[in-house]
């Protein structure tokens, strides 16, 4: 059996002692409470404050639990505020790729359409806000797949349906797609959820670089390919978009 | 694939707006190059008076615009033109010699000329002047704030009387200084800013010597009414004159007016609304000055060069997006803006809860400031996700309200609204609009329609676009709504919403 982290139990201990009450404790208390030496207390409180999980009152020395901690249970991105940081950027690259732009987040078992624009030519199309795509075959959905954990069990439990000849749903051949998504940044369907239709995504993360979306294009296959390639200023425009919306989210407070 | 921005030439255009001024570099296709932008100091000297430095602004406008060019990697030779749009009736008199304000601009929000307008009214009230300027007698405009200037201001009345004072709205400001400053610079306004003065007669388009008069201006400290797209001068000296020296400045439009041109509502009935902290709502209403008897405004919507000029109704609701802020800041219910389209989506329907956020007073159509808001309708059944569906519904239907004045007024029925602004990422606002208007809305791909609007001014000036279609072939659709609500949910909720406004009358006593 694998030995545990000593300075991590401690860390964890010096939590437990900080949220036993509503009070801040100074050095020599949370030594002794422990039964530790005050340097080996105070390198454990230094690393935890600079975590954000523990702070020291200005005044009087004593440590209390950090905001962090608190955000750690509470925060999570809201989807319309995705929406609303993700709007210059995703209508830049509908102008700039000529195709629809769609954002997806992880819903249940599949990828639910946050913000869609339109592709800029003057044709009749339908918003598709709301709409739910599988995790398994979709650029969007192999992106959440491979990087957010949650999305990852969900797509590996679903019934991974074949759309069409190309769909991939062994398990094996699926977590090699992921492999070269994360390997690559993007992930591409051509053809995989329905005939003639491909499509570029990319992940989109929060501050904590957390997994929070996947921004693409989808368009016919014949704009999408050249030369039997997906085209690579398409996969760059991509990824500069969803770049663009992660620095964004990484700017501002939520 | 139209790649990287890499092939001038460009058209730059400035916005002068109300808290910040900004500078935008645009290509070809209308797509963004470059934006700079800098905030300016809001001055409160006493409860309801706001005034800018006008000095500020004009350091600020040279940052921008020197910012903006730098960003985009450009000299002089891959500008064509630039194009200002403005924060529209704040007003600024300077000495025509030393190109010094003699006074904080007096911002658009500033009441203090509340008191001169009742008294301007005489026995008439404040629709005196409205058939001749398509505007009452409110605080808002240009004319009654340069006339506070003159009365409050030592010396400043008889130094007017002899010539040396400029009066100008902030277009004017920036263009005389762009063009040389006491070097020369060009003193003028375009129609829009001009029929934001009180001072302009709409069927001249020229400014109305009785009017002023009456409102107490001298004639010799009021710019040249141009166009809003022909070229004004060149931009010449201080320190822009190094870097952009000889390009043509071509173009200004109120802000409202150049995101109806931005949006390219150039078709007699087509009608914008930008929804931010409150909503502007502005119809082309052609060659056709209407007069509104359901509260509008009539206004220039833009005149390009030599061209017939083109009328507007608008109208603005108060309170929309600063709505949502409240019940962010004030009540707490959620704790970013966007949280509120999560919070309404939690449930299917306004529980019969309907909030009417007269805050100050109802605005347009009704115009009536005895009115306080009134959320009604409450039963023990209603949550915080009823009142912020109420919330959403309540910018809906006041777009509704103005949508149906403007029909009233016009006789045209609308056929469908473009949005722009921050509030255009909602989604479930965006629906409920439709369904309340029981018309599309539609959203461009270019967020910024006001810059996008002085731009494309600026272009037709100078031959960078040929026409309106030209234009018109540049604007694309982002996103279109279409209504889903069936017209008898529609009747009973709008009903239900007019009984809800009913409440909110009468509520302050003594009113005058």
């Amino acid at each position: 059996m694998a030995r545990n982290i000593q300075s991590l139990e401690r860390a964890a201990a010096m939590l437990r002692l900080l949220a036993g009450g509503e009070r801040r404790l100074g050095l020599s208390d949370i030594a002794s409470s422990l039964g530790l030496a005050k340097g080996t207390a105070h390198g454990i409180l230094r690393t935890l404050q600079q975590e954000g999980f523990v702070e020291q009152d200005d005044a009087s020395g004593r440590y209390q639990l950090g905001a962090e901690l608190l955000r750690l249970g509470t925060t999570y991105l809201d989807v319309h505020e995705l929406r609303a940081r993700a709007l210059v950027w995703t209508d830049d690259l509908a102008r700039s790729s000529g195709e629809s732009v769609y954002l997806g987040v992880l819903h249940q078992q599949g990828v639910l359409i946050v913000h869609h624009v339109f592709r800029p030519d003057d044709s009749r199309q339908v918003l598709e806000i709301g709409a739910m795509q599988p995790l398994h075959s979709t650029a969007l959905g192999k992106v959440l797949s491979a990087y957010d954990p949650v999305a990852h069990s969900e797509a590996l439990e679903s019934e991974r349906k074949a759309f069409t000849d190309r769909t991939v749903c062994d398990p094996d051949g699926f977590e090699h797609i992921l492999d070269l998504t994360r390997a690559r940044g993007y992930a591409a369907d051509v053809e995989e959820t329905w005939e003639g239709v491909a499509a570029v995504a990319a992940p989109i993360h929060d501050r904590r670089r957390m997994p929070v979306g996947a921004v693409g294009i989808t368009g016919a296959v014949e704009r999408l390919r050249r030369d039997g390639e997906l085209r690579p200023e398409l996969i760059a425009a991509v990824r500069d978009c969803a770049r663009a919306v992660s620095r964004d989210l990484g700017a501002g407070r939520f | 694939m139209t790649d990287a921005h890499t092939a001038g030439p460009f058209i730059a255009a400035i916005d002068q707006g109300t808290t910040s001024s900004r500078c935008i570099v645009f290509d070809r296709d209308g797509r963004i190059v470059s934006v700079d932008q800098k905030e300016h100091e809001q001055i409160f000297p006493k409860p309801g008076w706001v005034e800018h430095d006008a000095t500020e602004i004009w350091t600020n406008v040279q940052e921008v615009v020197a910012g903006a060019v730098e960003k985009a990697g450009i000299t002089r030779d891959d500008i064509k033109a630039i194009g200002i749009t403005n924060q529209r009736e704040t007003t600024v008199l300077w000495d025509r010699n030393t190109g010094e304000p003699v006074h904080n601009a007096i911002v658009w929000q500033d009441t203090r000329t509340d008191a001169l307008c009742r008294e301007l009214g005489r026995n008439v009230g404040q629709d005196r002047f409205r058939r001749e300027t398509g505007l009452p007698l409110a605080s808002y405009f240009a004319g009654p704030k340069a006339r506070w200037l003159l009365d409050n201001v030592d010396g400043l009345k008889e130094r007017a009387e002899a010539g040396d004072i400029l009066f100008g709205t902030m277009d004017t400001w920036v263009i005389w200084n762009l063009t040389g400053g006491t070097d020369g610079g060009r003193h003028v306004t375009d129609v829009t800013n001009a029929s934001r003065t009180m001072l302009m007669n709409l069927h001249t388009m020229q400014w109305d010597e009785r009017i002023a008069e009456s409102i107490g201006v001298p004639a010799a400290m009021l710019p040249e009414i141009r166009s809003s797209a022909e070229v004004y001068g060149e931009i010449k000296g201080g320190r822009l004159g190094e870097l952009l020296g000889g390009i043509p400045v071509a173009s200004a439009l109120g802000d409202q007016q150049a995101a109806l041109f931005g949006q390219t509502c150039f078709a007699e009935g087509e009608t914008k609304s930008t929804y931010g902290t409150g909503t502007f709502m502005v119809m082309n209403t052609g060659d056709k000055i209407i007069n509104s008897y359901s509260g509008l405004l009539t206004t220039v919507g833009y005149q390009i060069g030599d061209q017939k000029p083109v009328y507007a109704l608008e109208g603005s609701i108060a309170v929309t997006g600063s709505l949502v802020q409240w019940m962010r800041d004030q009540m707490g219910l959620i704790s970013t803006a966007a949280e509120i389209e999560t919070l309404a989506l939690s449930v299917e329907d306004n529980g019969g809860a309907y909030f009417v956020p007269a805050f100050s007073g109802l605005f347009a159509p009704y115009w009536r400031s005895d009115a306080r808001g009134v959320i009604a309708g409450l039963t023990r059944y209603v949550t915080k996700a009823h009142l912020a569906r109420a919330v959403l519904e309540a910018t809906a239907w006041q777009t509704r309200e103005i949508a149906d004045a403007m029909t009233k007024d016009s006789g045209v029925e609308l056929a469908a609204l473009k949005v722009d602004g921050g509030m255009t990422s909602n989604n479930l606002l965006m629906q409920t609009l439709s369904d309340f208007l029981d018309a599309p809305v539609v959203r461009p791909m270019v967020a910024e329609t006001t810059c996008l609007g002085a731009a494309y001014a600026a272009g037709l000036a100078v031959g960078f676009w040929n026409s309106t279609d030209d234009l018109r072939a540049n604007w694309r659709r982002a996103a279109e709504w279409t209504p889903r609500m069936d017209a008898e949910t529609r009747d009973r909720e709008y009903k239900s919403w007019l009984k809800a406004v009913e409440r909110t009358m009468g509520w302050l006593e003594d009113e005058e």
